[in-house]
């Protein structure tokens, strides 16, 4: 059931190359806008979720939260990013000045390189890579090198100490983390995300891997977490308790990219996790239904830009709806210790989740209809 | 020339420098950060050059095991033992550096001469692309199922010896000729630490 859908890039090349450009050049040209989009969707959809986070913490305490920024407050985390844009970019005196500047960048780019493989429809994503989301999986590996570079160059032992932690954590829930999504490759016969959500078009709502994958769902929402360092996991930052950390010297935009990083991590796992779980950008019941019983053919034009906005919208909708789990998440619960922490990456997550592995090869094998045979 | 290959030359032109100066950067920096670093950097550069070669799976697991595990532990390793200590002036340093030069350049020769007179081009099977992971898969659990049996028996005896390092369960005698251990290393005397700066 793949509907050939929306295919913007033919459509654009074929225009340019009326005007009389050779394929290549319309493709060169095709290149750096997907990227530019998913640069500003990523960084509008931190602006969104800074907004969400003020005012659900806010209603969380009841509070009103900020409300003079624009209508809503809705201006606030605008406001937010410029304050910090225009802070003065400090450097501490004895601490190394190169791998404090690069400390930080390491930390975002693997973060927004990772929405390459995010798919929004069949064919609304920047690269169909065949590797996809073992792709995510090796470039969020890269992060735990940002923050160890920025705790040690802060030349700080709160920094150095905390920069520590952070990596022990995120190295920690990575495995847990990537064998959760092994399951859900098990089933799928790919890697990539197109295919995992194609996977799961069939019966709508029904044919959701979360139905089939509870155990890994919830392994991977709670390793997700982690390596966003939300709470209950924000050990690495623990503002209350501990100097935060490796940001501890960080000010300006250097902070702010690690606040960008955190929240585009945040947005990004949200979105992964719709797409491996709650069936991508399909709607929960198949457009194909819909449009056949109102009796309109799925290739005509206006049904193809519909399905297309459908899918967008859909994606969008889960993701927030997860990111406001999380944000829930983090006002209500109160924060794990270092030791539990790795007690339950090391000692919980990691046997369940190889337990869950084994159970899902074992069902494919025996009932390969509904476990992708 | 085509766009596609110009691409492609530039990219294998900066990443091969990058692994080239890079590589230096590991063996010549003075400073063990920066060597473990610029390793990352290697690290992803070989990775880039996978990727060009059209194995993006290789280049995934590239920089899924070199940069994110093995060159995290390391700089793990190197920030929790991090001692700012000179080390003791070796004597004759200059003939060690300029005998260990002559080595190295007496490797670089031998695989220059290699490079040289191995004719690369064979006529191989086509590239499969995509489908590189799973036929990866296959050949992992036929015919090189031993090697990587053997490799997870090394890491697992790697990882017991860590285990058994790193545990501080202390004998009180030694196993082999029953005398008591000395456990000076291991234990330290108690020292309240408030109580001697006010002696002080």
């Amino acid at each position: 059931m793949v509907s050939p859908g929306l295919d913007l890039e033919l459509s654009f090349s074929q225009a340019l190359q009326g005007l009389g450009l050779s394929p290549e050049a319309a493709r060169l040209l095709w290149l750096p806008l997907p990227m530019l989009l998913v640069l500003v969707a990523a960084v509008v959809g931190v602006l969104v979720s800074v907004w969400l986070e003020r005012k659900i913490s806010a209603a969380v305490q009841q509070r009103i939260g900020p409300q003079y920024a624009g209508a809503l407050g809705i201006l606030q985390p605008l406001a937010d990013g410029l304050k910090l844009l225009f802070k003065e970019d400090i450097i501490p005196a004895r601490a190394d000045s190169l791998l404090f500047t690069l400390g930080p960048v390491l930390v975002v780019i693997p973060v927004i390189v990772s929405w390459l493989i995010i798919p929004f429809g069949q064919n609304l994503l920047i690269s169909n890579v065949g590797v996809g989301i073992f792709l995510w999986i090796a470039f969020s590996s890269i992060q735990p090198i940002g923050l160890l570079m920025s705790g040690y160059a802060s030349n700080n032992k709160y920094s150095l100490l905390g920069g520590l932690r952070a990596a022990a954590q995120s190295i920690s829930y990575e495995i847990p983390l990537a064998l959760a999504v092994l399951a859900i490759v098990m089933m799928s016969n790919s890697l990539s995300t197109v295919d995992i959500v194609d996977q799961q078009t069939g019966a709508g709502i029904l044919s959701w891997n979360i139905w089939r994958q509870p155990v890994g769902f919830l392994i991977f929402w709670i390793c997700a977490l982690a390596e966003c360092e939300r709470l209950p996991f924000d050990l690495p930052e623990a503002e209350e308790e501990l100097v935060a950390g490796y940001q501890t010297e960080y000010a300006g935009m250097k902070f702010a990219l690690f606040y960008l990083a955190g929240y585009i991590n945040l947005v990004l796992s949200a979105v992964l996790v719709s797409v491996l779980y709650l069936g991508g950008w399909g709607f929960p019941i198949p457009v194909e239904w819909l449009a056949g019983w109102l009796g309109q053919p799925i290739d005509a034009p206006v049904v193809q830009v519909i399905t297309g906005s459908v899918g967008i919208v859909m994606t969008v909708l889960k993701a927030y709806l997860l990111v406001f789990v999380a944000i829930l998440l983090r006002w209500t619960t109160p924060r794990v210790r270092i030791d539990q922490l790795l007690d339950l990456g090391w000692k919980f997550l990691l046997p369940l989740s190889l337990v869950n592995l084994l159970v899902t090869a074992a069902l494919k094998l025996a009932f390969p209809v509904a476990f992708g045979g | 020339m085509t766009i596609a290959t110009t691409t492609e030359l530039i990219c294998f032109l900066v990443l091969s420098a990058v692994v080239v100066l890079g590589a230096l950067g590991v063996v010549l920096l003075s400073n063990i950060v920066y060597s473990a670093f610029l390793l990352g950097g290697v690290f992803t550069a070989v990775a880039g050059l996978y990727l060009l070669l059209n194995a993006s799976f290789v280049a995934a697991a590239q920089i899924l095991v070199y940069v994110g595990a093995i060159n995290v532990l390391i700089l793990f390793a190197i920030m929790l033992v991090n001692k700012r200590e000179d080390l003791k002036a070796i004597a004759n340093l200059g003939v060690r550096r300029a005998v260990s030069g002559g080595v190295c350049l007496g490797l670089f020769a031998l695989l220059v001469r290699v490079v040289v007179t191995t004719p690369w081009n064979l006529p191989g099977p086509p590239a499969v692309g995509e489908e590189a992971t799973a036929r990866i898969g296959e050949h992992l659990f036929t015919d090189y199922l031993l090697p990587f049996e053997l490799a997870s028996v090394l890491l697992l005896m790697a990882m017991i010896g860590a285990i058994v390092l790193a545990r501080r369960d202390v004998l009180a005698k030694d196993v082999v000729t029953g005398e008591t251990a000395d456990q000076a290393l291991i234990e330290k005397a108690r020292t309240p630490l408030l109580l001697e700066r006010r002696s002080s």
